[in-house]
């Protein structure tokens, strides 16, 4: 498990110039101070994570139930709450802040976001179907998926077969990224290569996880 | 304004001479060998210029040994030392791909005259 993890919103791609003068891809993901609401350790809650918050909201948007719980923490309160499970709780308190100097240039990370959703798609795009053929005959099945199973025996389509339907949309992780970038002072970690998720979504940057040393 | 601007803007060069496509164009491109650099000159003819901010590249075109040759810079690069520009071209193209297609007198492109 990652021993150590931040969340940011994702700004947009570009690029910049390494020291060899070539251009590197990459993400800018803007990460602001997080502050911790919760420790959540083995012995209490039978895993250990952080509880964080990050941003601004204004108190009067905030239910009775949220109010009481940034109090009890006694943190302000912030536009997400979500969990960071890392290995090792035991160096955090609530009320402290995690900023982006948790990361170094040269780093190993994995991201995971929510990915962009494609609506209902097609086998070819959601499975990566290959689709028939243009020509030789075929009318009107040129991104069709073809067989679905077989005859008599067993009557039926198994359960799980690859179909169109709903694409994206889910919880994507990006592994072994590089940092390329990580400055606390302007909030800001550049992560070489793409990151999943729109401009403006929130990402889970933690150590990498498979990392081979 | 781009969403990217604050890391792009410290990596923007301030020193970047005016040219268009059409004008002839010498390229000092930073050349390291070993541990040692240099600077080679590339000389041609700008065929096309892709603005996308830090990510605006040109493409520049000269004939060498009776072979068309084309490289493309980002404009940005730290391995530009310096563009110089020496003849301004009057053409009425933005993309100049139609030099490709010509040799010799035809591939030549027209001087532009400055008004007085």
């Amino acid at each position: 498990m990652a021993t150590k993890a931040i969340v940011g919103e994702k700004v947009g791609m570009t690029q910049v110039w390494d020291e060899a003068q070539r251009v590197v891809p990459v993400t800018v993901v803007k990460v602001a101070p997080v502050r911790i609401v919760r420790v959540k350790t083995h012995e209490t809650e039978g895993y250990s994570a952080l509880q964080v918050t990050t941003g601004r909201r204004r108190p009067s948007t905030l239910t009775k139930a949220e109010a009481g719980h940034f109090s009890w923490a006694g943190v302000e309160p912030g536009r997400h709450l979500l969990e960071l499970r890392i290995e090792d709780t035991s160096g955090y308190e609530v009320g402290q802040e995690i900023d982006a100097g948790i990361l170094e240039a040269g780093e190993k990370v994995d991201v995971t976001a929510i990915s962009k959703g494609k609506g209902f798609t097609g086998g070819m795009k959601r499975h990566n179907f290959k689709g028939q053929g243009a020509s030789h005959g075929n009318h009107k099945k040129h991104r069709a998926p073809g067989s679905v199973g077989a005859c008599a025996t067993p009557a039926r389509v198994f359960k799980g077969t690859r179909m169109a339907g709903r694409t994206g949309a889910s919880r994507v992780t990006t592994l072994n990224l590089e940092v390329v970038v990580a400055d606390p002072e302007r909030e800001i970690v550049l992560v070489k290569g793409s990151v999943p998720g729109p401009r403006g979504g929130l990402v889970v940057i933690r150590n990498a996880v498979k990392v081979s040393r | 304004m781009n969403p990217t601007d604050l890391v792009d803007r410290a990596n923007l060069r301030d020193d970047v001479p005016r040219f268009s496509p059409g004008d002839t164009v010498k390229v000092h491109v930073r050349v390291v060998e070993g541990n040692r650099e240099r600077v080679q000159v590339f000389q041609g003819a700008v065929i096309r210029r892709q603005r996308g901010g830090v990510r605006e590249t040109f493409t520049v075109r000269k004939v060498s040994f009776g072979v068309g040759v084309e490289r493309t810079f980002p404009v940005h690069s730290p391995m530009i030392a310096r563009i110089e520009r020496i003849v301004e071209g009057d053409v009425r193209r933005a993309k100049l791909y139609y030099l490709r297609d010509r040799v010799g007198k035809a591939a030549k492109i027209k001087e532009k005259r400055q008004a007085r």
